[in-house]
């Protein structure tokens, strides 16, 4: 039988395998490209972007049109009070009934007389004066923090969730991603393929580092958006004191998500459908969205966050939330990423183990103990 | 040459394989033959590795085969499947440049061998789209685009209409002309027969017959022929030595007792009127097949 066409010859022959490195390169570059181009990657993605920008935007349209901002004036400071300032003035009688309406959150601040003051007020406020109201003043007089220490309540809530909630997010989003892909692999035997020509932990190591590169890039983008956005709409208070821990949470970010990618990895190898992905990635569902519900509700429980600060699954969101709350000292974030990065090693040890002892079993799902034996 | 020796297999107390030992030779095509359950997908599992044996040996060339040497192995599983979101080119290229292809050699090899294998038309086309027969031939594809040394391919034909048939023997007795060592298993028999230089035979885990296909035919004719006349041959009932097994007017087919014999039997056939064949009936591989299995 004569064929059409013939093969380039064997010229040069094999080709020597290539490197570790090179396996791993390209397994990740084929994790990209193909999550790139899944339209339901994609659409959700942008979705993602849209709603953090629409947020970062209605903050910065509400922080406009705010009815003013409360205020106590004491009888003897209403002279004191700007003209057309928009703000929302309560009278009172005297300085120690303005500082308990400060003190129970009914006023953002108080203007009283105070002869110290070269000009004849001050302003008094609970942990930070507010922006508005110094704004309106043609000339800043002293003010009083009755205490400084305290961040705003509903700002640490906020941090807490967003720091929460992206975590769950992103660490949820390619962590399914991943386990999807390796029973993909499986399923459709292409696994077969693929570990004839690379060792299996190149493939394992590919897979992780594709898809840490996109969840890295995610953080980022959102942390962009966050940053820029704050400032273009001129809240760009509220990210005093959140920018280290921001760029803490996306160092604390990296290592946990590959503890978790790992993980994950691993227990998708157990089985050999995609419908039976759940029965083995559900314990680590369970440890991403411990974190989110823990900084939900203990944000204000500085025991409960010391703890999660250090437990290496949820120091991503501890750990960065105790340093916006200046409740951590300079080296405890050193140490809780010692501890993290350690972990994240035992992890990938143990998750290439898993891997390459359940790969290649098709049918029912691994049991644990077999996958972690030696053989 | 791939040389399996002893293999033995169990799933849960069930022996699947026993004692299976036979060579794939390079330069020839080997078709592996057996019933559903006989144990060929297994045989090639532990072969390329994806499967351990519980005992026995793989050798190549008389060394152990190794991770090393599996990289200059080609599979074909018999559960098909490339990734389903993936570009047929793309995917081919993928797994060629895992085996150390640069770019550009890995597109023009990956290139090249989808449109001999067929699917010019389909290279931008993610998998899931193509029809069956289509799937198979990139797998086909997969399975060579690296220049394997030696094929292991698990029913390669099943699926495919019989010019595609055409088309992958076509490629795959090019392989062997090129000296890769080429074994696949298959149910169409007709198609082993037609192609393969070297026969397995597998039932219940046994190796039943191995070797070449005409030493087999030879192993296994008998004295049976044909014969085509234009008058009636029922005087073929008579002479002695014949065992007369089909007869049909001026057509009938019978065995012998030995050469003698069948010489006579023709003259007298010349004698008795034109005789328009006169040939050795030589088993086929399905009669083959069910006498080695039984």
């Amino acid at each position: 039988m004569t064929l059409p066409t013939t093969l380039p010859t064997r010229s040069g022959g094999a080709p020597s395998a290539p490197s570790t490195a090179q396996s791993i390169a390209l397994v990740a570059e084929r994790e990209i490209g193909s999550k790139l181009r899944s339209k339901a990657f994609v659409i959700s993605t942008v979705i993602l972007f849209l709603g953090a920008l629409a947020l970062v935007v209605w903050g910065g349209f509400s922080a406009g049109n705010s009815s003013g901002t409360p205020v106590a004036v004491t009888s003897d400071a209403v002279q004191f009070l700007p003209d057309g300032s928009g703000l929302d003035v309560t009278d009172v009688a005297d300085r120690s009934e303005a500082e308990s309406l400060v003190t129970a959150g009914d006023v953002d601040a108080a203007i009283v007389a105070d002869s110290s003051s070269p000009l004849g007020f001050a302003i008094i406020a609970d942990s930070e004066a507010p922006t508005q109201l110094m704004l309106t003043l043609a000339q800043v007089p002293p003010v009083e923090l009755l205490n400084p220490d305290d961040t705003n309540p509903a700002l640490r809530y906020l941090v807490a969730i967003g720091f929460g909630i992206v975590f769950l997010l992103a660490a949820s989003l390619f962590g399914g991603t991943i386990a999807q892909s390796v029973v993909e692999e499986k399923q459709t035997r292409v696994v077969e393929l693929l570990i004839s020509a690379i060792p299996t932990r190149a493939l394992l190591a590919g897979k992780v580092i594709g898809n840490t590169v996109l969840a890295m890039g995610q953080i980022l983008i959102l942390a962009a958006i966050a940053i820029v956005g704050l400032t273009v709409t001129g809240q760009g208070e509220i990210l005093q004191g959140l920018g280290a821990p921001i760029a803490w949470f996306a160092v604390f970010f990296l290592f946990g998500f590959i503890l978790l990618a790992s993980l994950f990895a691993a227990a998708a190898a157990m089985v050999s459908r995609q419908e039976d992905i759940g029965s083995t990635t559900m314990p680590l569902t369970m440890l991403i969205m411990a974190p989110y519900f823990l900084v939900i509700f203990f944000n204000d429980n500085p025991t409960v966050l010391a703890i999660m600060s250090y437990i290496p699954f949820s120091a991503p969101v501890g750990m960065p939330m105790r340093l916006y709350l200046g409740e951590a000292q300079w080296w405890e974030p050193i140490l809780s990423l010692a501890i993290l990065i350690a972990t994240c090693v035992a992890a990938i040890l143990v998750g290439a183990k898993i891997y390459q002892n359940s790969l290649l079993r098709m049918g029912a799902r691994v049991k644990l103990r077999e996958a972690l034996s030696s053989r | 040459m791939l040389e399996l020796r002893g293999i033995t297999k169990s799933y849960g107390g069930r022996r699947v394989l026993d004692d299976v030992s036979f060579d794939v030779r390079p330069g020839r095509l080997t078709g592996f033959v057996g019933g559903n359950g006989a144990g060929k997908t297994t045989t090639m599992r532990i072969v390329l590795g994806v499967l351990a044996g519980d005992g026995g040996t793989v050798t190549l060339d008389g060394d152990q085969v190794t991770a090393a040497d599996r990289r200059r192995f080609g599979y074909m599983p018999e559960e098909r499947g490339l990734y389903p979101k993936m570009k047929v080119l793309e995917q081919i290229v993928y797994l060629a440049r895992l085996h150390g292809y640069s770019k550009a050699d890995a597109t023009e090899r990956a290139r090249t061998l989808l449109e001999q294998l067929g699917l010019g038309e389909r290279l931008g086309d993610n998998v899931e789209t193509l029809s069956l027969g289509n799937q198979q031939r990139a797998q086909i594809a997969a399975a060579l685009v690296h220049e394997p040394q030696v094929l292991i391919l698990d029913e390669p034909f099943s699926g495919l209409d019989p010019l595609a048939v055409d088309v992958v023997a076509g490629v795959l007795q090019e392989r062997a002309a090129r000296g890769a060592a080429v074994l696949f298993s298959s149910h169409q028999l007709d198609v082993v027969e037609r192609l393969c230089d070297e026969l397995v035979i597998i039932s219940a885990g046994q190796i039943r017959a191995a070797g070449t296909r005409d030493a087999l035919r030879a192993e296994h004719s008998t004295r049976r022929y044909e014969l085509v006349s234009a008058s009636d041959a029922g005087w073929l009932r008579e002479e002695s030595g014949v065992d007369v097994l089909e007869f049909d007017g001026g057509y009938a087919v019978f065995e012998t007792d030995g050469d003698e014999t069948t010489q006579r039997v023709l003259r007298r056939a010349v004698a008795q009127g034109d005789v328009a064949s006169f040939a050795p009936q030589h088993p086929t591989l399905a009669q083959i097949f069910k006498e080695v299995i039984q």
